[in-house]
């Protein structure tokens, strides 16, 4: 039999299935052609990976030792999906709003930004999950072993270490290629998504299926059924109260912390609107999945040998009784439940570890400035990666060390123990504004020492970490210590006494220390944020700006976001405030909407810790502390108003100032100019004027002189004409009177064209094209057109001071439309000039050579004349023009050669 | 103008009814709770213990009658923008 060869080549097929499906979902999220990826029916199945191979695989070996408990593993998550109105509604709003990255951000954002308490909830989510991966590992591993054991003369058998690092490394690549390829977390990762819905989808029909095959095909109908149940060691119903209510409301508190939850069900929720949806169909899954456990379990005790690990039933069963596709089927079930954990695992664990603990730190190393250092974006994903492979390496060690022993079947429920000490800060956070960062540290710690020593240590097993006189006696010989007795309560469940303790502490620490501590304003800013989500528009107060340089804070978010997007952004940011060009003034709600969009990237308390380099420390103003302190609503109302109003009139004198600075510099450009053109006018009439005297009344001239002079004179009366001609071009411009030339040509050709005009490139002054780019057909004016780029090029030969000038000219379609870049790596144009190189007779400074000053003019009408735009851009590397044309004068290759 | 559409009364009465429904919502789940626990107030005196396929027959229909409970008042409410003061300012 080659059944472990199938299985070997069925396993790899699927693998390949899911990187493709993963590929394509990104690709059409990518082109926006994804509605599908957004429906409410991926959003459910996506939230499935609660159901991991724990579940899959461990379900039926929990109801063949201990009856219908395994039940409440799904019915924690059933109430809290069926409550979605009280809970999931808000985090998910609040998590869309706040622009959360994870559930270390969402506690570490309600309590002040503190990065100390995302470290916290980090380690913890960390040391909880780990050993759940190590789990994933060991299922799969197992369930290989177990078709191998079958597959007897099978030889060469693969060690369960080496299937278990292959396992491993292959979801590092799956995880590490389609979790990190954008660094928003609120772009959200279709392909992964759309990854586990299929997996989903598979795992749910793999137990149905060998649901199925036992009821009719092994037990012979619902009735047989029913009195192999009733005939069998779990017969009866008796369950113990305490596990069953601690059990339902464990699981229910760890659907709401796990941090992979977290993930699928509030970071990639694409609408607010598909919990409707999951509100039952997710209860409907869980239902669904435990429909034929007992069933499995009840016919797998009766049918298998004495002895055999109930947790394979679902395997053993099909593969006992020849059915070798079905076990296959069963195999991939189990497969994608234990693979669909792990991805999304380490993609939660991996952004937390990043923003939190990576990206802080290396911020403080680089002196604490994000100004100062290099690429912010690749620094993140590049600590996303690597956070990724030392997350599944940690539960590729601990499977190892533990050896894949029984231990490890225990885990699962001592991981939800772990991530469940999360809740009290959660809720608290979510729904009492007097929590505060001090309770939920002094909670969140005292719980995660609580469950770690009597918990998770324990769960090792006596002797091998606690000493077995601890067990017995405390430490110390503190009798009311003992890890599973604690305070005397001697005969529990060692489960429900270590999250009875843990849990009761942790709230009453919490709510206690918030009740005698007093918060910073930060937090109760967000506090009243995050309470009443629902009623606030859902911004935070905190920016008070004016000192900010808008400059500044954009070329800081080009490098984390992206040079288009914040530019993008900040122009629209701009355009609402009614400014031109990409420098919005630095308001608080500018400022406020910039750390959000920021947050996303990087994590609250970073884009907090970045912004306020910038900004400086004033973070809350008069305002905000008056609207948290001030509960009577008139009051605020009043307040606010006259506070709005005191910052628009502010903001309207500033940009009166402004435009008054811009006229005076004008006016005195103007008097420049003036003094400048009869000059430039005189100096050649005085010499035209000179040498035809000399010819009018000298005697005796040899021809070549007389040649020479005649030259002068003809040289001077070219230049007059030029600067005449440049004066009447742009009059003509100015005066609509132009009469446009359209052609069809082609982008790169005109460029050649503009740069051979512009005296080509010669050793002095390199230029670099981006050719890919060029190929685009317009059909325009070309050649004024041409006009505007000869004149950026002189221009930047002209005026680029670095001692190896490089213009850079590159072309690319967008959204306004084609976008022409023309940027040297000169010195650039300092920011109180910006606004003024376009107007006529502007020249920067006064002792630059050349023209007079009305070839930028000239472009600009020549630009708005063809419906394009130019413009100056900041913050790139030197001086550097952005030509727009309108996207309707463009057409791709294929269309215009045709 | 003419007044002859029964606008206001319709929305009035489907604001109404929203409410009453996000009231459902934030019952269900405490319904669901007392529920699943009633199964171990069973054969606690009783000399004969319960069954496990009689419990079974019991939690499988409750949760698909919890599930087909939560179809109903989900599809009230659908989020409505008017009725949340119009905040979302974007």
């Amino acid at each position: 039999m080659a059944t472990l060869n199938v299985l070997v080549l069925v396993c790899l097929l699927y693998v390949a299935f899911l990187f493709v499906v993963a590929f394509g979902a990104d690709r059409a999220a990518r082109r926006g052609r994804g509605t599908w990826l957004r429906s409410p029916v991926v959003y459910t199945l996506s939230l499935s990976i609660y159901c991991t191979a724990w579940t899959f695989y461990g379900a039926v070996g929990s109801a063949a030792r201990s009856g219908l408990e395994f039940l409440t593993i799904y019915l924690g998550p059933t109430l809290v999906m069926i409550g979605w109105w009280w809970t999931l509604r808000k985090m998910v709003r609040v998590g869309r709003s706040q622009r959360i990255t994870s559930i270390a951000d969402l506690i570490s954002s309600r309590y002040g930004k503190s990065n100390l308490l995302a470290v916290l909830v980090t380690l913890l989510a960390v040391v909880g999950t780990t050993p759940y991966i190590a789990l994933q590992l060991q299922s799969v591993t197992l369930s290989f072993a177990t078709f191998a054991a079958h597959d007897a003369p099978g030889a060469t058998l693969p060690t369960q270490q080496s299937t278990a690092f292959w396992v491993a490394l292959g979801l590092t690549l799956f995880t590490i290629l389609f979790g990190t390829r954008n660094l928003d977390a609120n772009e959200r990762h279709h392909g992964v998504v759309m990854a586990i819905a299929v997996e989903a989808v598979v795992k749910l029909a793999a137990l149905l299926a060998v649901g199925f095959f036992v009821v009719w095909g092994l037990a012979g109908g619902i009735g047989e059924t029913l009195d192999r149940i009733d005939a069998s060691p779990i017969a009866t119903w008796d369950q113990s109260g305490g596990r069953w209510i601690g059990l339902t409301m464990l699981s229910a508190a760890a659907f709401l912390c796990l941090p992979r939850m977290f993930q699928v069900m509030v970071v990639e929720n694409e609408d607010e609107d598909h919990l409707r949806t999951a509100a039952w169909a997710f209860p409907g899954y869980l239902m669904l999945m435990s429909l034929f456990v007992v069933p499995i379990a009840v016919v797998g005790l009766d049918i298998l040998p004495q002895g055999s690990n109930p947790d394979m039933f679902v395997l053993t069963l099909p593969l006992q009784e020849g059915r070798d596709w079905l076990a296959i089927l069963s195999f991939i079930g189990g497969f994608s439940s234990a693979t669909s954990m792990v991805i999304v695992a380490a993609i939660a664990l991996s952004t937390m570890v990043s923003n939190h603990v990576v990206m802080p730190v290396w911020l403080w190393t680089t002196g604490g400035s994000a100004m100062m250092s290099g690429d912010v974006r690749h620094v993140a994903l590049l600590a996303r990666r690597l956070s990724i492979g030392g997350i599944v390496l940690l539960g590729y060690l601990y499977f190892q060390l533990s050896g894949g022993g029984t231990a490890l079947a225990a885990i699962g429920l001592v991981s939800f123990a772990g991530v469940a000490q999360f809740l009290p800060a959660l809720m608290g956070g979510l729904f009492w504004r007097g929590a505060n960062r001090t309770g939920a540290l002094a909670g969140l710690g005292l719980g995660a020492v609580v469950w770690l020593y009597c918990l998770f240590l324990p769960s090792f097993g006596p002797s091998v970490i606690l000493p077995q006189s601890v067990f017995d006696h405390g430490p110390f010989g503190l009798d009311w210590l003992r890890p599973q007795a604690l305070f005397g309560a001697v005969g529990m469940d060692p489960l429900v006494h270590a999250v009875m303790w843990s849990m009761m502490l942790n709230t009453v620490v919490f709510v206690v220390v918030s009740l005698v501590t007093f918060p910073k304003p930060v937090e109760r800013l967000q506090g009243a944020q995050f309470v009443n989500v629902f009623q606030h528009s859902g911004t935070t107060p905190g920016w008070s700006g004016g000192l900010a340089q808008s400059e500044d804070l954009l070329i800081m978010s080009q490098r984390i976001m992206g040079a288009a997007q914040a530019q993008a952004l900040f122009s629209s940011a701009a355009q609402r405030q009614g400014l031109a060009g990409y420098l919005p003034e630095p308001t608080p709600e500018f400022l406020q909407e910039l750390e959000r969009e920021l947050s996303g990237s990087v994590g609250a308390a970073t884009a907090h810790a970045m912004i306020s380099q910038i900004v400086g420390g004033a973070t809350v103003s008069v305002e905000d502390l008056m609207a948290v302190a001030d509960e009577t609503a008139q009051i605020m109302e009043y307040s606010n108003r006259l506070e709005a109003k005191t910052q628009e009139q502010e903001r309207t004198a500033r940009q009166l100032r402004e435009a008054y600075q811009k006229l005076t510099q004008l006016s005195v450009q103007k008097d420049a100019f003036l003094s400048q053109i009869s000059h430039e006018l005189r100096t050649p009439m005085t010499s035209i004027r000179a040498f035809s005297e000399i010819l009018r009344d000298t005697e005796g001239l040899t021809p070549a002189e007389k040649g020479k002079y005649a030259t002068i004179i003809h040289d001077e009366a070219i230049r007059l004409t030029r600067l005449l001609d440049d004066l009447l071009d742009l009059s003509v411009l100015e005066n609509g009177q132009v009469v446009l030339n359209i052609h069809t040509g082609r982008l790169s050709d005109l460029l050649d064209r503009s740069v051979g005009a512009a005296g080509g490139v010669t050793d002095g002054f390199r230029i670099e094209r981006h050719k890919s780019g060029e190929e685009v057909w317009l059909t325009t004016d070309l050649d004024r057109l041409a006009q505007v780029f000869i004149n950026l090029i002189a221009n930047a030969r002209k005026y680029c001071d670095a001692t190896k000038p490089v213009l850079s000219i590159s072309a690319k379609i967008e959204a306004v439309g084609l976008v022409i870049d023309f940027t040297d790596n000169g010195s650039g144009i300092p920011t109180d000039q910006q606004s003024v190189i376009f107007e006529k007779f502007s020249r920067i400074g006064h002792t630059k050579a050349g023209g007079a000053g009305l070839g930028l003019a000239i472009c600009r009408e020549i630009m708005a004349r063809l419906n394009g735009d130019i413009i100056y851009l900041p913050g790139q590397s030197g001086a550097a023009f952005r030509v727009i044309l309108p996207s309707d004068v463009v057409s791709m290759p294929h269309a215009a050669s045709a | 103008m003419t007044r002859d559409a029964p606008g206001p009364i319709f929305l009035e009465r489907r604001t109404y009814r929203r409410r009453r429904m996000s009231d459902a919502a934030r019952m269900l789940p405490i319904l669901g709770a007392a529920l699943f626990l009633l199964p171990l107030l069973w054969g606690s005196g009783d000399a004969e213990p319960v069954r496990t396929s009689v419990v079974m027959f019991y939690l499988f229909p409750v949760w698909l009658a919890l599930a087909v409970i939560s179809v109903l008042i989900s599809r009230h409410l659908r989020r409505d923008p008017a009725d949340e003061g119009g905040r979302e300012g974007r």
